[in-house]
């Protein structure tokens, strides 16, 4: 087995022991804080699909957590609550949302593709602020978590906390299934040379738009997951600090790697809890951290750790 | 809605497009020569307003704090370059956005640390506030008067520099191909270095404008940073021309769109309707403005690089 895959491995069996752990320090304060890191960890598998596999800087992911998470909070609003629908919904926003993005943006590349993603998402953050109906600046609270009827309740923390982790598994296996595809292939190809793939007969646009919308589904039911994790929407999910930050785990954790995402929403988190409690003035820290990354760990954790795997 | 209202709204467009200028001539200067993703000029235009209202407030000068504002600005600047930037260069545009994500995050932090969270206010000096009457029955702000003018004038001095000089050839030559600038033996960095901290007192030139309109705090760079985005991407990437075009169509944009979507709704749908879709529409009228733009004219309305 690659060096890769065990480090991936390793780290869902680690989420996988959480709760158990956290019960008997009883310190259930780690169940919150690690399904906030599953959660993020879906967000940014899914950035990775078209950053690192498809070289799409997409500097607007967050715009996704919020269409999701605004899908499960807006039905919840007017009395809806059955899970399936919210996160259907959840889902397919998200889809239509990267496909009009997408068909803008995907035309263009480099500088102008990341302003261009950046520029999208703030409009859709001041279309949050400026709803009064669906509570503007200050927020929408979720009376309810999604309901499953009788199958799951996600009241339940330790269940909702392995429904999340279930989830987390079933994208990166999805992500990976997908990346070695024809399919990925072909955004990968598109990636390291655009004309040589035009030159075998692909025409990359409908490929990659395809990429874009699939990723934006899948980080909008991630935000469905982290409207249910807060219980309570802002217009700060779509903060483009939060696009940074996805940006950043995928990054960290290294890029275009199954276990990369995951490794880097890890560390990134916990760092910032770490750094967090220990003074409030932590992204005076964090920000040099970021810049130190850039310039000398360009590979990521999953590259440090992993010398060995060939991913693309 | 009449003349003078009109008029005002105009003038306050104009005023808001050149502060826009400012801040994306170096923006667009430092990305057309040395191909670099600057998240962090929003930083340098805080850091400009900082410094400026607390010189103005400790010395009681505005001539000193307007001073302090530029030269500290113009320090910070350079030093970024060359202690993080400088590397960056010859990195993707990845690499580059998120460094400088991170400067964001330092420079707020620490402008937190230094000033606090709270806003900090400016007051103007004597003989630049109150009104003047420029046609019958407008008043209009002094001092916003005196950011256009500065603007234009910053604006002239620019175009001035960049076609009539040896500095500005320079420029022009290094955008275009900086190996053979290299070769021919220009000191390369020097310029690099040079016109990155000409921008960062441009942006702190801008910030120190806006400190007495705006309030002053940390994340006020960032408000400022992605509209300029969307200015350089509506003008074209590199091209300082087109940042003035741009900045001034999305000023004008944006200011009249505020002023004049609610009532121009309300006469066609529901006023109630109007009261909450006119500001949002409103605030998200030069993202879509962008995104005709583009649909349009992929590489902006003055640009030469398509991608």
């Amino acid at each position: 087995m690659k060096r890769g895959t065990t480090l991936l491995i390793g780290t869902l069996l680690l989420f996988a022991a959480i709760p158990p752990i956290a019960g008997w320090l009883n310190e259930p304060f780690y169940l919150d804080l690690f399904r906030r890191v599953m959660i993020f960890a879906i967000a940014a598998a899914s950035l990775n699909l078209i950053l690192g596999y498809g070289g799409m800087v997409s500097f607007g992911h967050a715009a996704y957590l919020g269409v999701g998470g605004y899908a499960v909070g807006i039905l919840a609003h007017y009395g809806i609550d059955n899970g399936y629908l919210q996160w259907a919904v959840a889902i397919g926003a998200s889809a239509v949302v990267a496909l009009a993005i997408g068909s803008i943006s995907v035309r263009t590349s480099g500088i102008y593709f990341i302003m261009i993603t950046l520029a999208f998402t703030q409009m859709l953050y001041y279309l949050g602020v400026s709803i009064e109906e669906f509570g503007g600046d200050d927020g929408l609270r979720l009376a309810r978590r999604s309901q499953f009827g009788d199958l799951l309740d996600l009241a339940n923390p330790t269940l909702f906390y392995y429904v999340v982790l279930a989830i987390l598994v079933l994208v990166v296996f999805a992500i990976h299934r997908l990346v070695n595809s024809r399919f990925g292939m072909v955004i990968r190809a598109a990636r390291s040379n655009e004309a040589r793939t035009q030159a075998i007969g692909f025409s990359p646009y409908p490929y990659r738009l395809a990429a874009f919308v699939i990723s934006g589904a899948i980080c909008g039911l991630a935000g469905a997951l982290l409207a249910n994790h807060t219980s309570f929407l802002t217009p700060d999910f779509m903060h483009w600090t939060r696009s940074g930050e996805i940006m950043f785990m995928v990054i960290l954790g290294g890029i275009a790697t199954s276990a990369g995402p995951v490794l880097g929403a890890s560390v990134l988190l916990l760092l910032e809890d770490l750094l967090s409690a220990w003074t409030v003035h932590w992204q005076i820290i964090l920000g040099p951290f970021l810049v130190l990354v850039v310039l000398f760990a360009r590979k990521g954790l999953a590259g440090l750790l992993a010398r060995d795997e060939r991913h693309g | 809605m009449n003349a003078i209202l009109i008029v005002e709204q105009a003038l306050n467009g104009l005023q808001l497009g050149v502060m826009l200028f400012l801040m994306a001539a170096g923006l667009t200067l430092v990305f057309g020569i040395m191909n670099l993703v600057n998240l962090a000029h929003g930083s340098l235009y805080m850091v400009g307003a900082y410094l400026a209202t607390h010189f103005m407030q400790t010395t009681g000068s505005y001539a000193l704090g307007v001073l302090f504002g530029l030269g500290g600005t113009l320090v910070v600047g350079i030093l970024v370059e060359v202690i993080a930037l400088r590397t960056l260069y010859e990195r993707d545009h990845l690499d580059q956005v998120l460094a400088t994500f991170g400067l964001i995050l330092f420079f707020n932090e620490l402008v937190a640390i230094l000033w606090g969270r709270n806003a900090i206010y400016s007051s103007l000096p004597q003989f630049l506030s109150g009104h003047v009457e420029i046609l019958p029955n407008l008043n209009y702000s002094l001092y916003r008067l005196v950011i256009i003018a500065v603007g234009l004038l910053v604006a002239g001095l620019l175009w001035y520099v960049v076609t009539h000089t040896r500095l500005g050839m320079l420029i022009r030559a290094g955008a275009s191909n900086r190996t053979m600038v290299a070769a021919l033996g220009v000191n390369i960095r020097l310029l690099y270095t040079l016109v990155f901290g000409f921008g960062a007192a441009l942006a702190g030139l801008a910030g120190l404008l806006a400190a007495p309109i705006f309030a002053v705090q940390t994340g006020m760079g960032e408000l400022i940073l992605i509209q300029v985005f969307v200015v350089i991407v509506i003008g074209g990437i590199g091209s300082i021309r087109g940042a003035f075009a741009g900045a001034v169509i999305v000023g004008m944009v944006d200011t009249m769109g505020r002023a004049f979507l609610k009532p121009t709704l309300a006469t066609v749908i529901s006023p109630s309707a109007a009261d909450s879709a006119g500001p949002a529409l409103a605030s998200m009228l030069i993202y879509l403005l962008m995104a005709v733009v583009l649909a349009i004219r992929p590489q902006g309305l003055f640009g030469s690089r398509g991608g």
